[in-house]
């Protein structure tokens, strides 16, 4: 309890140095550039690749308890609809992200400072916390909002590619249920929710990276602690966000 | 000038200085000396800020550090260089890019100027022709070379250089002891060199500080070394076969 609270203590910390005044503007708007296609445009593949399959199986399995007769056809589109955008696309591809993204930026990080780059930064009068961390954090902030919405959009063209193309529902009805009762709030909770999970993948990752100690073992054990802290924090605030927005 | 006065580090219960007092002199290459875990690399870091002393002064030329605010801090920094042991340059970065970085970071300089300034410090180095090569593509000595380039890119006033010889190759070694000697001449800056190369020490050791169990045990220069009565420093610079028959 007292070591969960000391390094939580660290973690704001840290976060107060991120957020200081940056030494060079250019150079740190062409590092968050840079970020960007790294930990957003990079991950644009794997994003692809899940939504268009979790689209697909989300349609089927929503197709096969719905096969009442007294229930519309249509609602399968609906509900897998509501389904992508109110869970799948923002959480799952941010567990998944928290993967990808949060061990890339913990190795990274981690590397630096066992290799003595974090402290040759400090030494040249550079804050590195906010040299390193501010664009990471910047970048997946501005950045994976749009990948939920790539999410979106593929999962329900995954969706509709099952949902024909497997005989559940014609493409009229798939079509129907997608339009059907369209809650726009929808889109905003789950962009909210996207930008606090992108902060806590980003900063809780770049925290494990940044406090690395010792050599490449090390590294391997950042970089698990960073994956495993960030998904349990992105439930966390999954929970807290449903809650305080829909309930 | 730095002068560093009674300075106290402790990691839990392991104390690691002990009141230790010495000072660096202008345009001369300070070398610290010491076994292994003596507490060299501890001075150094506590030297440049890298680690809190527990007590004890270090002030560069009349500046206090304890007392400077952090943005007084940060422009002390700039005016230091440092060679780490592994080099630490920045992956992702070109050599080029890794001796601009501070230029691009603190100066106004047109793109023009940095490039001749990046070139110039590369001839220095003797490293003409690796601009667009990355870390990773470079020699043990050539990343070494390129780590004093960019700690002089900026020309500055205090050279720190940790273990500045381990991995190389005597003829390598030689050439970076050589370099350091030259520019600390050049530049007239305050060199503090830390190494454990007797090789290094003969070589370049205007002024040498011998570290024993955290303390001074010893100083002197690169003349007088070897005809110390101290035993700890006998017992450190002849426990070479070479070195011993070389005193006989």
């Amino acid at each position: 309890m007292i070591n969960g609270l000391k390094m939580f203590g660290r973690y704001l910390t840290m976060l107060a140095r991120v957020f200081s005044r940056p030494e060079n503007k250019g150079v740190y708007l062409k590092r968050i550039l840079d970020e960007m296609v790294n930990l957003g445009f990079n991950s644009l593949g794997i994003v692809s690749i899940i939504s268009f399959f979790m689209g697909a199986v989300v349609t089927i399995q929503t197709g096969l308890q719905l096969s009442n007769p007294f229930i519309p056809k249509f609602l399968v589109g609906y509900a897998t609809r509501e389904s992508l955008i109110l869970e799948f696309s923002p959480t799952m591809i941010a567990l998944i992200l928290a993967g990808k993204v949060g061990s890339s930026i913990a190795s990274e990080i981690g590397t630096m400072r066992v290799s003595e780059q974090i402290d040759a930064l400090e030494i040249m009068g550079i804050n590195s916390s906010s040299f390193i961390i501010q664009p990471k954090i910047i970048a997946s902030v501005l950045f994976f909002p749009f990948l939920v919405i790539i999410s979106m959009a593929i999962g329900m063209g995954g969706g509709f590619l099952a949902a024909t193309l497997g005989g559940i529902i014609s493409k009229g009805e798939f079509l129907q249920g997608l339009l059907y009762w369209f809650e726009p709030f929808y889109i905003f909770y789950a962009l909210v929710k996207t930008v606090l999970f992108a902060f806590a993948i980003s900063s809780v990752s770049s925290f494990f990276g940044y406090y690395t100690k010792g050599g490449a073992v090390a590294v391997g054990k950042s970089s698990t602690k960073a994956v495993v802290y960030s998904c349990v924090v992105i439930l966390i605030v999954n929970f807290l966000i449903t809650q305080l927005m829909l309930s | 000038m730095i002068e560093v006065q009674k300075i106290n580090k402790s990691f839990g219960s392991n104390h690691v200085l002990n009141d230790f007092s010495f000072t660096f002199e202008s345009g001369k290459t300070n070398v610290i000396i010491g076994a292994s875990g003596s507490g060299k690399t501890t001075l150094i870091k506590c030297m440049v800020g890298l680690h809190a002393a527990d007590s004890g002064h270090i002030s560069f030329d009349g500046r206090l550090f304890h007392t400077l605010e952090e943005k007084e801090k940060r422009n002390l920094r700039k005016q230091i260089g440092m060679l780490f042991q592994g080099g630490a340059l920045f992956d992702y970065l070109t050599v080029e890019e890794n001796i601009a970085f501070p230029l691009n970071m603190f100066t106004k300089m047109s793109e023009s100027e940095k490039k001749e300034r990046v070139n110039s410090c590369l001839e220095r180095v003797n490293l003409v022709n690796a601009n667009k090569l990355y870390p990773a593509e470079l020699s043990g000595g050539m990343i070494k070379r390129v780590a004093i380039a960019r700690a002089i890119s900026m020309k500055p006033k205090y050279l720190f250089c940790d273990e500045p010889n381990s991995g190389l190759d005597p003829q390598t070694s030689i050439i970076i002891d050589n370099l350091i000697l030259e520019l600390t001449r050049e530049l007239n800056i305050t060199t503090i060199v830390n190494t454990h190369d007797m090789n290094s020490v003969i070589e370049i050791g205007d002024n040498i500080a011998f570290l024993y169990q955290g303390q001074l045990a010893w100083q002197g220069n690169k003349n007088s070394i070897t005809k110390s009565d101290s035993t700890e420093l006998n017992d450190f610079v002849f426990a070479s076969e070479l070195f011993r028959k070389l005193k006989s």
